[in-house]
């Protein structure tokens, strides 16, 4: 992917009184993963959702493919998939129905496409459940299944692996570790570490 | 270089210290000019031909009734600058019109109806005038209460921002439909508040009155523009030089 | 004891190139898409949609019991009954536009998707219409009726209600947008909403008013016509605004 990089230069953000985000900056190349850490209020989701384009930061720039993402927001938007605390589910639509809403907004998605992405992530078993009737493992599995959907070249993840035992933990690690193969980046926010699967990455460290 | 004095009203120190030097300058004109228009329509305009001197409350009820709409779109302004270039101090401004545009509002809506139990007996009447001024205190408060509503002055800003944007649009079809629905229901009884017909010696008191009154805004908004400032920049590093213990 | 499930060990193909990945979807199918979903999620619960429907009927009951049984005298007040009770059952619909998906994280699903955001939020208003107005304004000959209006008023009441019912949807889409996330919003909600759609009831409860008294009501009509073309144009842009805002 020609363009496949993300450079973020002094990026100031303040949430009412406070000043979460303070001067961050880095920049990541394809195939490469960044890690965010920091303890609970320190920006991780503040900052995924300013890469997201979610919310506005008062200083800085974000750059992808060298241009500010700005310019064609909607664009850039198009080019990445933010995974958040909650999966974004409808809990009156069976799992297979999410996923062929959410992501067949973006590319159209074969049933079959859709059948393996479930299978993937070990979800074939409830796929034509109502996602009400789900514990929150199984809806992240179906978040993470509607992720690998996304072929977009970046990922902002906000704590990939909640809910998941280890063998989801695991998925995670493999998941990012293809994209990453494919030449994609992946910016994740987590608590610990990382599933070794990932490999190298890159650490940013949030402090409140 | 031409545009620096427009990039430094985005600075609220700058704003600051220039609403403090600017106040006295609207403010004593403003009591000036509204004194002497007081005088001159209360005192010195002769007795209209067929109200007689009923009429005099139209020195206070028209500058109430224009400012309302004026500080309405000035808020309006204000706020879609502040959130088309995200400048802080546009929401300020626009949140300090707010209360001063709903008491203009409000004075108008009371004259009016003082107005009216000369002339029609009641002390309503549905009158287009009277009812688009009643639909704009509902905007006002509105936007008043969608601020209140929200925790988080930078969104605040915005969502009440993006209201009074839509509700400013609204503001001439509201208008025209009330003024259209009036028409229909013309019975003689119902009788708009009419202009009296304005010899020049009525006519100077009134638009003394009206430059008096925005005179008068401009000072108080000025007032509370700093408040609003203080208040939203409390945190910041200059607001300690600037105002002593 | 504790139960180890084994994975069938398939070979997964692996969804790895971007070269295999399904075309890129326009803003017209996407939001073709929202409206679909919408609309099942709807009929999923098939309980709330009778809620504002109900809620019409109760209001519209209310104007004989305050005011009077003859039909004659409730024909005066029948144009401003059925709109009043129009306007503040669409206002209890309102609240629940966007609010569901802000909260599952959907809403902001769709600001990412890279789609068109108004076109999105049109197609759900449209959903929201379809499901919440035009019940509604087939409810509205029947309460008209009750309310001592002639059978050959009813056509002409019927298109007055379709068209208002647009314009309140979209006004209300804007409302929605902007109390998102606010707790307890309902009563705001209707301060903000209720005068910017003052001009909908005054040309519609017109409207009513010619239909009864079996006049000609071209003029009203085509107002509405005109502020539902005005909502369709600039509506969704501001609700998209709204939304955006609420999310930051």
């Amino acid at each position: 992917m020609p363009e496949s990089s993300l450079e973020v230069d002094n990026l100031h953000l303040w949430r009412g009184e406070q000043h979460v985000l303070r001067g961050v900056g880095f920049a990541l190349g394809a195939g490469q993963c960044l890690k965010v850490t920091g303890a609970n209020g320190a920006g991780k989701t503040s900052l995924l959702r300013t890469l997201a384009g979610l919310m506005y930061p008062e200083e800085g720039e974000v750059r992808w493919g060298g241009r500010n993402v700005r310019r064609d927001l909607r664009a850039f938007q198009g080019a990445l998939a933010y995974l958040g605390h909650e999966p974004p589910l409808k809990a009156d639509l069976t799992a297979r129905e999410n996923l062929h809403y959410w992501i067949g907004s973006r590319r159209r998605l074969s049933a079959a496409t859709l059948t393996q992405s479930l299978a993937r992530v070990g979800a074939e078993a409830f796929a034509e459940r109502m996602v009400r009737t789900l514990s929150a493992g199984q809806r992240r599995r179906v978040a993470l299944a509607g992720l690998a959907l996304c072929l977009v070249p970046l990922w902002l993840l906000d704590e990939p692996a909640t809910n998941l035992d280890a063998d989801g933990q695991t998925l995670v690690g493999s998941l990012i570790a293809e994209q990453l193969a494919r030449g994609g980046l992946a910016v994740a926010a987590v608590h610990h570490e990382l599933p070794a699967a990932v490999g190298a990455v890159q650490r940013l460290e949030l402090t409140a | 270089m031409r545009f620096t004095w427009f990039h430094r009203l985005g600075s609220p120190p700058y704003v600051y210290g220039l609403a403090r030097r600017l106040t006295p300058w609207f403010a004593w004109p403003a009591a000036g000019l509204i004194l002497y228009g007081l005088w001159g329509g209360l005192v010195t305009a002769p007795p209209d031909y067929q109200q007689g001197d009923g009429f005099r409350i139209i020195y206070v009820h028209a500058p109430s009734a224009w400012m309302s709409l004026m500080v309405y779109t000035t808020l309006a302004l204000a706020a879609a600058v502040g959130l088309i270039w995200r400048i802080k101090v546009a929401h300020a401004a626009a949140a300090s019109c707010a209360a001063i545009g709903a008491s203009f509002t409000v004075a108008a809506l009371v004259t009016g109806s003082l107005w009216g139990r000369p002339m029609w007996g009641t002390y309503w009447q549905w009158d287009p005038r009277l009812t688009s001024e009643l639909v704009l205190f509902f905007l006002y408060l509105g936007y008043m209460g969608l601020r209140a509503g929200i925790e988080d002055t930078q969104r605040a800003d915005r969502a009440s921002a993006l209201l009074a944007v839509v509700g400013v649009v609204n503001v001439p079809i509201i208008h025209y439909s009330v003024t259209w629905w009036n028409s229909l229901h013309q019975a003689p009884s119902v009788m708009a508040l009419q202009k009296p017909t304005l010899a020049v010696a009525m006519l100077v008191p009134l638009l003394v009155m009206l430059l008096g009154f925005t005179l008068f805004f401009a000072a108080v908004f000025l007032v509370r523009l700093r408040a609003e400032i203080l208040v939203r920049e409390r945190a910041s590093s200059w607001i300690a030089e600037v105002v002593e213990p | 004891m504790s139960v180890r499930l084994v994975q069938p060990a398939v070979a997964v193909p692996a969804l790895n190139e971007y070269a295999a990945a399904g075309a890129p979807v326009g803003a017209l199918e996407a939001a073709a898409l929202a409206l679909r979903r919408d609309l099942k999620l709807a009929f999923r619960k098939p309980a709330q949609l009778v809620q504002p429907l109900a809620f019409f009927a109760l209001v519209t009951m209310l104007f004989p019991l305050a005011i009077s049984p003859e039909l004659a005298q409730l024909r005066q007040v029948a144009p401003g009954a059925l709109w009043a009770a129009a306007l503040l059952a669409s206002l209890l619909a309102f609240e629940f536009l966007f609010r569901d998906d802000a909260l599952d994280g959907t809403l902001e699903q769709y600001v990412l998707s890279g789609q068109s955001l108004t076109a999105l939020l049109f197609a759900k208003t449209l959903a929201h219409w379809l499901l919440t107005g035009v019940p509604l304004a087939c409810m509205t000959p029947f309460a008209a009726l009750s309310l001592g209006a002639p059978t050959s008023a009813l056509p002409g009441i019927s298109a007055a209600v379709v068209l208002g019912s647009i314009t309140l949807s979209l006004i209300g889409s804007i409302g929605a947008g902007i109390t998102l996330g606010i707790k307890r919003s309902s009563a705001l909600l209707s301060l903000l909403t209720l005068p910017l759609s003052l001009p909908v009831l005054i040309f519609g409860a017109r409207a009513t008013q010619l239909a009864i008294a079996g006049g000609a009501l071209v003029a009203p009509l085509e107002l509405l016509a005109a502020l539902a073309v005005l909502g369709v144009t600039l509506a969704p842009l501001a609700a998209a605004a709204a939304v955006r805002i609420s999310l930051e």
